[in-house]
């Protein structure tokens, strides 16, 4: 049984959290009203900044058109095999790395060079190399997630207590078993950490490879909208990927909850 | 008794790339079976160095270490190196995994053990619900799961708090008498030495050789927190610091 204090407590918490989610949801109603009343009494212009009802129609006819889901599948797909590529490629190579340090030392300055070299820039020539499809988006979403996978896991590995080190060392375990029973499994939470980024990082890539060559997916209709001056189409892509990143980031969110107990 | 590892003119050179230290130089020690020794010594001197090599952790720069057939060494760290990621049972089964020794009987030794140490209801934990007395046994435990014949012992206790430093040097001495262990212990703590040990040796400042060895008499000897209250204790206390080059 609690005491009286403990209940007001727990009472106060529950009361905050209330709160903080209906403020939360308040800005967004506000937020959708005014837009659409401003845009009803003709305050903004909505050939160029749209409205909620006109959203909900560019959308509503995309669905009708049989192209919604379609769209959103596309760079779903794209998205999920950049990400599942990225992460075992860069925690394959970031194992690499552990193993040879010699390796480690030489691939370090290009690495660097590499993570801080905007990928967009190389657009042009993967589109040539790779051609205007499905294979160049790919490319270019490794691209920009691989490396900070490489980066951010093999600094895991790396962490490792050099005392825990010593002691595998004392057992006289082989570099495979200190990495199997040691260094792998203590770096479950940087490598969870990792897939976080990694799948922001591999949407960021698809919808850049996307405005770059696609015929389909959000990155297309946002492009494809701002080109035939669809303000509407350009709008309700940017809304649509924003709802896809949301649930992409909770459905890892709820992973990295559910694996780290 | 018989003699189990005979170290001579042992020797160490650390390399950097600005010079060169050398940690130990001309350390010559003859271990008998179920003896209990101590090194202290200067801070830095090297005391652990040779803890390393005894346990091929580093190989010496010279000097022999001959050891008696089928002679095992466990090596016990100043941090228990718990994986929080295994129960305390894995824990101790670590090395006789890595040695490929997982045999069910092996299995129920360390079952036994900590049965015997009192850690039997925290077999299937994860360690971060032990205290840090209680950790430091398991990792003893684990060390002890391999069946060495000598236990390393680098600085085992300095990582916990006083009082629990007390009970757990009291509860180690206790499980290496039992099973019959011989060890070497590095430490700083003088009374912690002379309380558990047969033998003290002193080494000197770096390079670190022996500048000194005392057998530990104590009248009425039992467990480490009755010999404290003997009455050559104090005497030893004081030779030995004495020997021991403190400059603060």
């Amino acid at each position: 049984m609690y005491s009286e204090e403990h209940k007001i407590y727990l009472k106060k918490r529950r009361k905050i959290r209330i709160w903080v989610r209906i403020t939360q949801i308040l800005i967004l109603v506000i937020f959708l009203i005014g837009w659409q009343l401003l845009a009803d009494y003709g305050l903004i212009n909505t050939f160029i900044f749209s409205s909620p009802k006109k959203v909900w129609n560019t959308i509503m006819s995309l669905y009708h058109a049989n192209n919604l889901f379609h769209h959103v599948w596309v760079t779903t797909y794209e998205t999920l095999i950049s990400f599942t590529l990225a992460t075992l490629i860069g925690c394959f190579i970031a194992t690499i790395l552990w193993w040879n340090s010699f390796i480690a030392r030489v691939a370090d300055p290009y690495l660097t060079i590499l993570n801080s070299l905007p990928k967009v820039a190389l657009g042009p020539i993967i589109i040539i190399w790779g051609g205007a499809g499905i294979r160049s988006i790919i490319i270019m979403a490794l691209l920009v997630s691989i490396i900070i996978t490489i980066i951010n896991v093999s600094q895991g590995f790396i962490a490792t207590d050099p005392n825990k080190l010593k002691l595998m060392k004392s057992f006289h375990a082989t570099k495979a078993q200190t990495f199997f029973k040691l260094i792998l499994p203590n770096s479950y939470r940087t490598i969870i950490g990792a897939l976080k980024i990694n799948i922001s990082m591999s949407l960021i890539g698809v919808i850049m490879g996307e405005f770059l060559v696609s015929k389909e997916g959000l990155g297309y209709l946002i492009i494809y909208g701002s080109q035939v001056f669809n303000l509407n189409l350009v709008i309700s892509g940017i809304i649509l990927l924003a709802i896809l990143s949301a649930c992409m980031y909770y459905i890892i969110f709820y992973i990295e909850k559910r694996l780290t107990k | 008794m018989r003699n189990i590892l005979k170290i001579e003119n042992l020797k160490k050179i650390y390399h950097t790339p600005r010079e060169e230290i050398l940690a130990v130089d001309n350390f010559s020690y003859t271990l008998q079976e179920g003896e209990f020794v101590s090194i202290v010594g200067p801070s830095g001197c090297g005391k652990s160095t040779i803890l390393s090599i005894l346990s091929d952790l580093m190989k010496p720069s010279d000097g022999t270490i001959e050891k008696e057939k089928d002679i095992k060494v466990g090596y016990m760290l100043q941090q228990d190196c718990l994986f929080d990621f295994r129960t305390i049972l894995d824990n101790c089964l670590l090395g006789l995994e890595i040695e490929h020794e997982l045999t069910e009987e092996n299995k129920q030794y360390v079952i036994h053990l900590l049965e015997t140490y009192g850690l039997k209801d925290f077999m299937y934990q994860y360690p971060e619900n032990l205290s840090g007395g209680m950790r430091q046994r398991v990792a003893l435990i684990r060390t002890l799961a391999t069946k060495p014949d000598i236990l390393l012992l680098d600085e085992p206790f300095s990582a916990l708090d006083y009082q629990t430093r007390l009970a757990v040097s009291d509860d180690v001495y206790q499980i290496l008498k039992k099973e019959k262990k011989s060890a070497i212990m590095v430490t700083h703590d003088l009374a912690e030495a002379i309380s558990m040990s047969d033998k003290v040796i002193v080494l000197s400042a770096r390079p670190s050789c022996i500048k000194k060895i005392y057998d530990i008499e104590l009248t009425n000897r039992s467990n480490p927190i009755e010999n404290r209250k003997t009455k050559e204790f104090p005497i030893y206390y004081d030779l030995i610091w004495k020997d021991i080059d403190f400059h603060v």
